[in-house]
């Protein structure tokens, strides 16, 4: 079924009461920039999201959340890209809470998700770009436990979370599945240099140093050397919610236009009026409908746990990513010179999808994955 | 099990039971399609036994109601039938302008007696029909058609010329636009229904850059319509016309469907920077097909925007369009012989070349993204 169920169109609307007059731009994005906070968002709006269970969307009813899935984090995540709102959301309550989901580091990390004053990081890059097979951070048996040594980077807030899940390699060698296992690292965790950078769109990522970093064995999430499956399932996870709110980050810009173009005057007329724009202005709403669909079917694919879920989060990411960089690019052309301002909202939505865009990899990682899993 | 597991499972069944293995391969153009009407010589035993089976079952228009010649099913168990269709690689039974355009217009528009003629006959593949909208001087701009239907007291008689009419030479009635009034452009027209057999009539088969005539030029001289052959009010047949395009739309736009995957799979070697074009390309596709499944629901559940099927009709035929150029591109040379078995009769390049039609034929995508911008995103002066 693609159409919203009763409950799911309440959270729908939640969500974009709660975040439109909450999470606005002037508020939280505009705000933490100017102020030069160093998370890059703030941990009271965190706290409203938990205030209202959102932060355990995707935590089961067993542990205290509201054991609800991709669809419905997809939901709260577009009323979050068209607002800007910069939050811990998707890598805490989307990405790593898929990813400690089961284990024991869940008892450890659902309540301080739940109460809104847990953050966690996902650390799995180690280049420019997502490659999670190439994992190459070392992680040797020490006694009973194990050391770590290498780099990460676009750990995003990794600056201000209190625990990081991390890609390491434990056997095998990079551009290998098996080998990889996930560890839970506190992020005052001895020997970790956390090197917290602003981005593009005043959102934060951290580069992590691992200088014979020692771990417990207890640190271990899942299983050791088959730390692909959690991982996967939180990138799956992670991409389909950035494809969400990437659709909704295509949907503010657009909407942010369209009202230009129908107050904005020259040569005595309203812009909106020349065909040369409508045209334009028509194919970008045909193609963020069409994201929008691919994003929330890749949303109910994983929830249902279909074979082709990761097909699709691929189909939707790459989408998503494309679309809404259209929506931003015509965006900006279509303000004219004001566009170019900062003090027009236009632009930060250009950042935001350049961000959003590289986050679970970019368009090209995931029309490459489709390929290969279309069989060529 | 929920009643839809309880659906699927039947459905599954039957389907492997009555579905013959002929009726299990690809259609390769609209030429191996079941079309029906009077004159319809079947293909195969297995094309004539498996509309038959489906006749049965209502299932050549599942969603229809049972008392029109449909199945009654409703949106989940129709949706169900298409996976479980498209699981073993079903042929749909029965290809026609009935099912796809005027059925819904009829369900809509039509007196019941029109309903339970008319419709029964479309669901049983009995009656073929084709569509007289475009005139040699009202293509995109549809509204200033002049085929004139003067009231004659017990007909109307219909002088004019239609063109682009569908399988106009094979089909046994026509739904055609006719100008009943000169008063107003939009509100003086009308929508008739009538035998391409009646006197007067006449076709003439247009031959496309594909090699293929799938349209005629049809002239009308005095043609004899008796009275209730009219669908809806006269003078109001543009109401029903626009309701029928957007089903036509709905149609077209699912030409863009499928695919996904089986091109770059299908290609061995592939080049690099192909293989790069056709993931990209799938990616549209895979999203689109996912765009066109949320589309039917909403459509379904009456939440679909009126004009969406514009869109949908402008993303399907552009997209279709792409996927025949990445064909081409894959084939090489290969993909250029015309008429060789080798190449299956050209195949590829007369699909090709007939993919360019798409995003004219029902609208052209300039039209789709004016309604678009007019009616969807209500933009100044569009």
């Amino acid at each position: 079924m693609s159409l919203l169920s009763d409950d799911q169109k309440m959270l729908q609307e939640t969500a974009a009461s709660f975040l439109a007059e909450e999470g606005s731009i002037a508020k939280q994005l505009r705000h933490w920039r100017d102020i030069a906070c160093k998370d890059g968002f703030g941990h009271g709006l965190w706290k409203q999201f938990a205030e209202l269970g959102l932060t355990g969307i995707c935590i089961p009813e067993s542990h205290g959340g509201l054991g609800l899935g991709a669809s419905e984090a997809a939901l709260v995540l577009e009323e979050i890209g068209r607002n800007l709102t910069p939050s811990p959301f998707l890598t805490t309550a989307v990405a790593a809470t898929r990813a400690i989901e089961g284990t024991a580091h869940a008892d450890r990390w659902f309540p301080g998700i739940l109460s809104g004053d847990a953050v966690l990081a996902l650390a799995v890059d180690e280049g420019p770009r997502q490659a999670p097979e190439g994992t190459a951070l070392d992680a040797k048996r020490q006694g009973n436990g194990f050391v770590l040594n290498g780099a990460k980077q676009f750990v995003v807030q990794g600056g201000s979370a209190d625990m990081i899940v991390a890609a390491a390699r434990t056997s095998g060698s990079p551009g290998e599945r098996d080998g990889i296992t996930l560890f839970a690292v506190p992020r005052n965790a001895v020997g970790l240099a956390v090197d917290s950078q602003a981005q593009v769109d005043s959102s934060k990522a951290a580069r992590l140093t691992f200088s014979n970093v020692e771990l417990d064995a207890d640190a271990v999430i899942g299983e050791v050397d088959g730390g692909w499956a959690p991982l996967s399932r939180a990138l799956d996870a992670g991409g389909a919610g950035a494809a969400a709110e990437l659709v909704g980050v295509a949907s503010g810009a657009s909407a942010m236009t369209l009202d230009y173009l129908r107050q904005r005057k020259q040569f005595g007329k309203l812009i909106g009026e020349f065909q040369a724009l409508q045209h334009r202005a028509a194919h970008l709403h045909s193609e963020i409908e069409i994201a929008r669909a691919a994003a929330f079917k890749a949303a109910q694919l994983l929830d249902s746990g279909n074979d082709d879920a990761a097909l699709f989060v691929s189909v939707a990411k790459a989408k998503a990513a494309d679309v809404a960089n259209l929506a931003v690019r015509e965006g900006v052309q279509m303000h004219g010179g004001i566009g170019m301002t900062d003090e027009h909202d236009i632009g930060l939505y250009m950042k935001r999808e350049a961000v959003l865009g590289e986050l679970f990899g970019d368009v090209y990682f995931h029309r490459n994955r489709v390929a290969e899993l279309s069989g060529y | 099990m929920t009643d839809l597991d309880t659906f699927r499972s039947d459905t599954r069944a039957w389907l492997e039971a009555n579905c013959p293995a002929e009726m299990r391969t690809p259609l390769r153009s609209e030429a191996d399609a079941c079309w029906g009407g009077r004159n319809w010589k079947f293909q195969s035993d297995a094309q004539a036994r498996w509309l038959e089976a489906m006749v049965g079952r209502g299932w050549t228009v599942p969603d229809w109601p049972r008392d029109y010649g449909g199945g009654g099913l409703s949106a989940d168990e129709t949706r169900v039938l298409k996976e479980e269709m498209t699981r073993i690689g079903a042929r749909p039974p029965l290809t026609s302008f009935g099912i796809s355009m005027l059925g819904p217009a009829l369900l809509k528009f039509g007196t019941e007696e029109q309903k339970k003629h008319y419709l029964g006959q479309i669901a049983r593949g009995e009656i073929r029909w084709c569509q007289g909208y475009s005139e040699p001087g009202a293509g995109s701009d549809l509204a200033g058609l002049q085929t004139k239907a003067e009231d004659k007291g017990d007909h109307w008689l219909v002088n004019g010329q239609k063109v682009w009419t569908s399988y106009a030479d094979k089909a046994d009635w026509i739904f055609c636009l006719v100008r009943t009034s000169a008063e107003s452009k939009q509100g003086g027209i009308s929508f008739l229904l009538f035998d391409m057999e009646t006197p007067g009539v006449s076709t003439k088969p247009i031959l496309l850059i594909s090699g293929s005539s799938p349209f005629c030029e049809t002239f009308f001289d005095d043609v004899k319509v008796p009275k209730d052959q009219i669908v809806g009010e006269v003078n109001k047949g543009w109401d029903v016309a626009k309701y029928l395009l957007g089903h036509e739309r709905e149609m077209i736009s699912g030409m863009g469907l499928g695919m996904g995957g089986s091109l770059g799979a299908s290609t061995k070697p592939l080049d690099p920077l192909l293989r790069a074009e056709i993931a990209a390309f799938d990616v549209d596709a895979l999203a689109f097909a996912a765009m066109s499944e949320r589309f039917a629901a909403m459509w379904k559940a009456g939440e679909a925007h009126p004009a969406s099927p514009s869109m949908m009709k402008y993303a399907g035929t552009e997209l279709n369009k792409r996927r025949n150029e990445l064909t081409m591109a894959a084939g090489g040379s290969d993909a250029l012989e015309w008429d060789s078995e080798r190449g299956k009769s050209g195949a590829t390049p007369r699909s090709w070349l007939r993919s360019k039609g798409n995003s004219i034929e029902g609208g052209t995508s300039e039209i789709q993204l004016n309604i678009v911008a007019k009616h969807i995103l209500k933009l100044p002066g569009a």
